[in-house]
């Protein structure tokens, strides 16, 4: 591989705290070389050729720590190859995936053949997550050890919580000694039986069970007050409300816990559901403007570490059913920077704080060297044009699902080249 | 004659629920209504205002009143009205509801009368058929033709709505009935009280525009109207209550809590009546009070009506 010279970009780097407009240096083997204003047209040599970026921006690859993948078992809606490619339109270079497929991630010899596919189907970086109880039952615990020496990142079981507190305390004690990091999805099963969108008059008047906000904070609650005795690595997968955000805000002093949220909860609420849109049927569902608006503080208080895209794809034909029996999610990797963006160009949010929240934030939970531009370090990032105004169709999606739940949405930045490992995957 | 009826038309191509319609469409449709009661009781009650017309009754929920009501009321109008039985159909067999939309505009029909368990499912249909879709129930979300018969009742017997009490009682939670009245009866002038325990409450309901009560004697009080609604113990999948004699107790409607409301006040029931539960059973029979027998009678003519206006 050629050496490769990107001029004048505007480059964040949160990692390294770098918010500067400069350069970047990929050397022969795919590293970082060297990144930032120092990087200029006077100190490289002459004859070589230069990419000029003047007016686009350099981030790290991003790093999508909730993302459903159909392989094994739902290639249908999305195999290793199809997400790789999604993922790479939309910057996402290192992925999480969810343990829910068929047969489930739960034991060491599923671990192999994932990895396997993963490497020789997708050009991004896969790291597998395996379920937190043997066949998503929530009565046994999968070999935490054995499964994190195969590579397993996390544990999770995914849509699905652990009801039972007894278990979650045992969960915690393994991960405590272990070193493993646990990933709940917060919801109580019994408070949210049958529900379908977030409880309140919209769902009073679509006539849908609603969905309460405490079923998530009464799981938050005891996860946390567990959390007291054997503080595991804990991460809150995705919160959705204002009244989980208080508990956080409480504790977060006193004990070492992340916590995640969906961009879908970051930018929609539950009006968007009109009409009974089942592309906005999701988990945890969408709460009211006021819970949005939280949210977002949330995040500028720096109680929420984590921006996933809760890449969800499910087939149109599961989706074009009455609400209470359309599948549930959204298909989002390639839309997740760009509608990020969005709470940036309405001043929600500050740029390096969302880029934060996609990369090294992540990485960091994630206890994995990515999602910067450290010197060294494999070239895994993106070129965007943060300004670039488009709009969100089913049809031009990359996903094998196009059940995206911002159809037709006005978004301003695109993602226009991405890198894993300094050569040039996606090119729009 | 003709240019004054074609001077005001229904604002909808669908009868989805009250939310959609304005209040012209509601007087519309109940003045349409009234003509229909007198033809009921007369001897020859055919019409041939639908003559050529095919209606289709699509009833994935069990029903008596509502589906036999429909079907009198299209073919008293002279409408070609079949009745899919769904169990003998391919919806037994796994196809999906759109799918099944398909096949039954394949065949023309000028109207589409559904039933559904699911809320939203005429909304889904409408969406893909080119006929008027009419509303018999969805979920719990509403029952259009319920409420306005309920509101013919209330007319035909006190003249109007405005300004009277109207108390609902019971399982709101899991009643279209119920939100079908509430809008219905808020758009007509009517103040609405909400009687439930707290467990069949749905999540802020008040901000529809009704006063909640969880003690019967405080919600009937001064009321014009009692409606009572069926316990739906078929959608009830965990303990909301804890035994039907102590909800009869409490929420039953009995002749001392019925004390409380008017001395004239009338009793109503969408049907069917779960008596000795949600009702005593002598006041549901009591011809001077209960208006039940009426509300069944004045359904055909609120379904006339619809089936005319949303066909035309």
């Amino acid at each position: 591989m050629k050496k490769q010279y990107f001029l004048n970009a505007t480059i964040i780097d949160p990692k390294n705290s770098l918010d500067e407009m400069g350069g970047l240096i990929i050397s022969e083997e795919g590293k970082i070389e060297a990144v930032g204003k120092k990087v200029n047209k006077n100190n490289i040599p002459s004859r070589e050729k230069f990419i000029d970026l003047s007016g686009k921006h350099i981030f790290p690859g991003l790093v999508d720590m909730r993302v459903f993948v159909g392989e094994p078992g739902y290639e249908y809606k999305e195999n290793f190859k199809t997400l790789s490619s999604a993922a790479l339109a939309g910057g996402v270079t290192s992925v999480v995936t969810m343990p829910n497929t068929s047969p489930i991630i739960d034991n060491v010899s599923i671990v192999d053949f994932l990895k396997r596919r993963g490497r020789d189907k997708s050009k991004i970086n896969i790291y597998p997550s395996a379920s937190l109880t043997k066949n998503l039952e929530g009565n046994n615990m999968t070999e935490f050890g054995l499964l994190q020496k195969k590579g397993i990142i996390g544990f999770t079981d995914g849509i699905k919580t652990i009801q039972n507190s007894r278990l979650m305390s045992r969960i915690m004690r393994s991960a405590f000694d272990l070193g493993c990091l646990i990933m709940q999805h917060a919801e109580d099963n019994e408070l949210s039986q049958n529900g379908m969108m977030n409880d309140g008059v919209i769902a009073t008047k679509l006539g849908l069970q609603g969905i309460p906000e405490v079923a998530e904070k009464i799981i938050i609650e005891r996860d946390l007050s567990l959390l007291e005795d054997f503080n595991c690595r804990y991460h809150i997968s995705q919160i959705s409300s204002s009244k989980s955000l208080e508990v956080i805000e409480k504790k977060k002093d006193q004990i070492d816990f992340t916590t995640g949220v969906s961009i879908n909860n970051l930018s929609l609420n539950e009006n968007d559901i009109g009409d009974f849109r089942t592309f906005l049927k999701l988990s945890p569902p969408l709460r009211t403007e006021e819970d949005r608006q939280s949210l977002i503080r949330g995040i500028n208080k720096d109680l929420i570490e984590v921006l996933v895209s809760d890449h969800k794809p499910e087939d149109e034909e599961s989706k074009r059913l009455t609400f209470s029996q359309a599948a549930t999610g959204a298909s989002g990797i390639e839309t997740l920077l760009p509608l990020s963006l969005e709470l940036f160009h309405n001043n929600s949010i500050k740029l390096p704080k969302i880029i934060k929240l996609l990369t090294s934030n992540p990485a960091r939970v994630l206890k994995i060297d990515k999602g910067n531009l450290s010197i060294g370090n494999d070239a895994d990032f993106c070129i965007v044009d943060i300004n670039k105004p488009w709009i969100v169709k089913k049809e031009k999606m990359i996903s094998k699902s196009k059940n995206t739940c911002i159809e037709d949405k006005k978004l301003q930045g695109k993602v226009t080249n991405t890198f894993v490992k300094g050569v040039e995957l996606f090119k729009l | 004659m003709a240019s004054s009826e074609k001077a005001i038309k229904i604002s909808q191509k669908h009868l989805l629920g009250i939310q959609d319609l304005s209040i012209k469409d509601i007087h519309l449709i109940l003045d349409e209504a009234k003509k229909f009661i007198s033809l009921n009781k007369s001897k020859n009650k055919k019409l041939d205002i639908l003559r050529g017309k095919t209606q289709i009754n699509l009833f994935f929920e069990p029903s008596t009143r509502t589906q036999s009501s429909f079907e009198l009321a299209g073919k008293r109008l002279g409408a070609d009205v079949m009745s899919m039985n769904i169990t003998n159909s391919a919806i037994k067999k796994g196809e999906t509801l759109i799918d099944t939309a398909m096949t039954l505009n394949a065949m023309h029909p000028d109207i589409i009368v559904i039933r559904h368990q699911d809320s939203g499912a005429c909304n889904l249909l409408s969406q893909k058929v080119n006929c008027a879709v009419l509303n018999a129930g969805d979920g719990r979300r509403e029952h259009p033709t319920q409420a306005l018969l309920d509101a013919l009742t209330i007319i035909d017997r006190k003249d109007k709505v405005q300004g009277l009490r109207i108390a609902i009682c019971g399982d709101i939670l899991h009643s279209r009935v119920a939100r079908s009245n509430i809008y219905l009866l808020n758009m007509l002038g009517a103040e609405v009280n909400i009687v439930a325990p707290s467990n069949l409450m749905p999540k802020d309901i008040e901000k529809l525009g009704v006063n909640t009560f969880s003690d019967m004697k405080k919600g009937l009080k001064d009321c014009d109207i009692v409606m009572m609604l069926r316990l739906q113990n078929e959608r009830m999948s965990s303990s909301f209550l804890s035994s039907n004699r102590e909800y009869y107790e409490y929420f039953g409607l009995t002749p001392d809590k019925l004390d409380y409301a008017k001395k004239d006040a009338l009793i109503m029931h969408p049907g069917p009546m779960n008596r000795g539960i949600e009702i005593d059973t002598k006041l549901a029979d009591d011809i001077n009070k209960s208006v039940i027998k009426e509300q069944v009678e004045l359904g055909v003519a609120v379904r006339m009506a619809c089936l005319k206006i949303f066909c035309e």
